[in-house]
């Protein structure tokens, strides 16, 4: 039993920190994105020197075998600075499939991309009609020869813009929602018959909707097992969802601190409005949810550990629960606190709650992992 | 960063879990399943085996009977007394006035006292509310004066739980009307058979007998009945209050009260099939599990960070643990009214004490609502945690 950081991960806490407080406070974040594709390419070479973007790969791999608690590190201190860089949806996610479902090809001739900072790269599963349910998946891949065809539609596709290289979704067999026939493809994003129409998010950061019409991949596109590959898929969004909930407490403990300096400093009525009683009773409300949603992003980091999958899968959805309510609560009561002020772009508050708030409905809301708890008997 | 408890851990909760199953009479778990009162003999005669066992103290430090655990053995412990359940060990004796004694009472008030405590041979209560003094603790009026060798107490205590059963109180007095509020406060421990001392009942809205008015009218205590300083009794009140921070989340007791309503909700029967399939009823459980969960852990990392860095600073998060255990602990209840229904009306007037065989333990659920509104406004209400996480914490 042990909530500490070890003595590495504190230094690693400590360099992120160090690094995002040097580059990426909000009149830079205000540049970056301007830059084409709404990223810093400069603050992603950063993160690849200070071996970021290798975290969580193995040393064979040209990696630093961390684990989920360091990722948690990282994903906390991009939740705090707001950061828009694709750490997620690369490092993460892709790097993700890579790691748990790749073959020593497929690793060897991407891996030192992501690392190097030369690759990005996106997670194209959203369809029309998907919503969240992972095992909808209507995009087809056919089989031609040794390789595939693939065929569909893919919706709000994080970095699916700037990205160098698609990981796709695609039935290889079965019906629309059948849990098997499902298949993980590499798709390179110049790849003929891939359209890609980009634009901004409402938290600041590029998506794309992307068709994919007759694309050609090869065999050595299938990640794990074409017919077979849901389980993966699941497994790599659950890592998602984790790294997103650490994120979340990054930006709300960011969104808290700044509230609570806005209480001190705001006066009305000749004196500062953090002395009225309703106001610091809504502000340690905010203090609780934040605590609650550390606690339970802290628990489905550990989970990453657990040997049986379904206790792990409902740790994660009930840390998603936790994290939805308590991002609301604190993202809705930091533009409350804030008055008028907390309305408008200029100020940094209205940026957090809009991060927030699309964090909630990525990869699950709140009332969809709540019946994943349900379903799965509850917790305790 | 590490979920798991160790070897040595796990077979301690072995141990625990093992004892309470052997020695908890069998009667005293069901009636607090039941959500009923117990008698005093009954507490007593579990407290009295727990103290043979070298339990009844647990958190003393070892020279007073304590056993030395760490404070995830701490943690163990009362999960399962509160999981079993078995009464905990009666929190005005052995939480409250013994750490006090031992940490500020001279050698003959700790050799007077504290066996004496632990063994529960004096049973105490508390005297801090009175009906001008409530979260404005420091307000107090009951006076004591300086009189010879004695102390002459006058003035009323409010809300004291169970002081009819009651050996010993311990008391805070204004011995010094002319300083600061908090400053003219002093500790004072006394009989409760003392001349000039009525108890009266107050009956709680749930129908029950749980605390009481205790009148002093001229009570003559004599001076070494003082603990610690004179005028120095507020920051022996501090300290009190502050000592308890993580058994207040009640996680266990929680735990317990989802399994009963899991259980009875299999029973009771809407709509033709059990309430436990109803899906809007199991998202509802599934919530309170979610919201239970984060606030087990919010206590283990206390638990964790006491243990490796020690009690000395309290850890911002435990200011979290009364106000939303008492929220959940109030939800679980909230629960089983839902699942009983229409069936939660009936009202058994002969007490609860388990006695009228006409009525069954569904009597009490109503009650048990009723009486766990008051979880969130003892020991502090949730409206002072909130300020005092306000200025703690904040910084507000």
């Amino acid at each position: 039993m042990d909530f500490d950081l070890s003595e590495e991960q504190r230094l690693l806490k400590e360099s992120v920190d160090g690094l995002l407080n040097d580059s990426y406070d909000f009149e830079a974040r205000k540049k970056y994105r301007t830059e084409k594709g709404g990223w810093s390419k400069t603050v992603w070479g950063k993160l690849a020197e200070q071996g970021l973007l290798g975290l969580p790969f193995s040393e064979e791999d040209g990696g630093f075998g961390a684990g989920a608690v360091e990722t948690a590190i990282v994903m906390e201190a991009m939740g705090k600075a707001l950061v828009l860089e694709p750490y997620l949806a690369t490092v993460v996610i892709a790097g993700g499939f890579l790691r748990h479902g790749g073959s020593a090809e497929q690793k060897a001739a991407h891996i030192p991309g992501i690392i190097d900072g030369s690759k990005t790269f996106a997670f194209a599963q959203l369809e029309k009609n998907s919503r969240y349910d992972l095992s909808d998946v209507a995009t087809t891949a056919k089989k031609k020869g040794a390789g595939w065809v693939i065929d569909g539609e893919k919706f709000v596709v994080i970095n699916g813009e700037n990205a160098d290289t698609l990981i796709v979704t695609a039935r290889t067999s079965g019906a629309r929602r059948d849990r098997n026939g499902i298949g993980a493809f590499l798709v390179p994003a110049n790849a003929k018959g891939v359209g890609r129409k980009g634009y901004p998010t409402q938290d600041g950061l590029h998506a794309a909707d992307i068709t994919l019409t007759g694309v050609e991949v090869g065999a050595e596109a299938a990640i794990g097992d074409p017919e077979n590959a849901l389980e993966l898929i699941e497994r790599v969004v659950d890592d998602a969802r984790t790294a997103m909930c650490a994120e979340a407490v990054g930006a709300m403990d960011e969104s808290l601190k700044s509230t609570v300096e806005y209480l001190k400093t705001r006066k009305q009525f000749g004196v500062a409005i953090g002395t009225f009683q309703t106001l610091q009773h809504r502000a340690a409300d905010m203090f609780v949810a934040v605590e609650q949603a550390r606690s339970m992003s802290m628990f489905a980091t550990m989970a990453a550990d657990f040997d049986n999958a379904k206790e792990r899968a409902t740790a994660v959805a009930a840390a998603k629960v936790q994290i939805g309510k308590s991002l609301k609560f604190v993202g809705q009561q930091s533009i409350q606190l804030h008055g008028g002020i907390g309305m408008t772009q200029e100020a940094k508050i209205g940026h957090y709650f809009k991060r927030l708030t699309m964090i909630e409905n990525t990869f699950g809301d709140t009332d969809y992992h709540l019946r994943r708890v349900t379903d799965a008997g509850g917790l305790i | 960063m590490d979920l798991a408890f160790s070897k040595e851990e796990i077979a301690f909760r072995e141990e625990v879990r093992t004892f309470f199953k052997d020695n908890v009479p069998p009667d005293t778990r069901r009636k607090l399943q039941e959500g009923r009162h117990l008698s005093k003999d009954e507490m007593v005669t579990w407290w009295r085996i727990l103290n043979k066992k070298g339990w009844g103290v647990s958190h003393w430090p070892k020279e007073y009977g304590g056993t030395g655990w760490t404070s995830v053995q701490h943690y163990i412990f009362n999960e399962e007394l509160q999981m079993h359940p078995a009464p905990a060990p009666l929190a005005f004796g052995v939480s409250m006035v013994g750490p006090v004694i031992y940490t500020f009472g001279n050698e003959a008030q700790k050799k007077q006292y504290l066996p004496r405590i632990a063994n529960v041979d004096d049973w105490w209560c508390q005297g801090f509310s009175e009906p001008g003094s409530g979260s404005d603790l420091a307000s107090l009026k009951t006076k004591a004066e300086r009189r010879g060798d004695k102390y002459i107490i006058n003035g009323q205590k409010t809300w004291t739980t169970l002081a009819q059963h009651a050996d010993m109180i311990f008391c805070l007095c204004r011995t010094d009307n002319n300083a600061k509020k908090q400053m003219g406060i002093s500790f004072i421990v006394f009989d409760m058979k003392s001349k000039g001392i009525t108890v009266r009942p107050i009956e709680t809205i749930d129908g029950g007998h749980e605390v009481n008015e205790v009148f002093f009218d001229d009570v003559e205590v004599p001076v070494e009945n003082l603990i610690g300083e004179e005028n120095k009794g507020w920051d022996y009140a501090k300290f009190l209050l502050g000592n308890e921070r993580t058994g207040i989340a009640r996680v266990g007791v929680s735990k317990e009260r989802l399994r009963r309503i899991k259980d009875l909700a299999a029973k009771v029967e809407s709509n033709g099939k059990p309430v436990l399939e109803d899906q809007g009823f199991r998202e509802k459980l599934a919530a309170c599990e979610i919201e239970l969960k984060a606030l087990e852990l919010t206590q283990l990392r206390v638990v964790a960070d006491e243990g490796k860095h020690g009690k000395g600073k309290p850890n911002p998060a435990s200011s979290v643990l009364k106000i939303k255990g008492s929220e959940i602990q109030q939800t679980t209840t909230e629960l089983l009214m839902e699942v009983i229904g229409p069936f939660a009306a009936p009202y058994d007037e002969h007490g609860d004490d388990g006695s009228n065989e006409a009525m069954d333990w569904t009597a009490q659920i109503a009650p048990s609502y009723f009486n766990n509104r008051k979880v969130s406004i003892y020991g502090g209400s949730n409206e002072i945690q909130r300020n005092i996480i306000t200025k703690a914490v904040l910084g507000l």
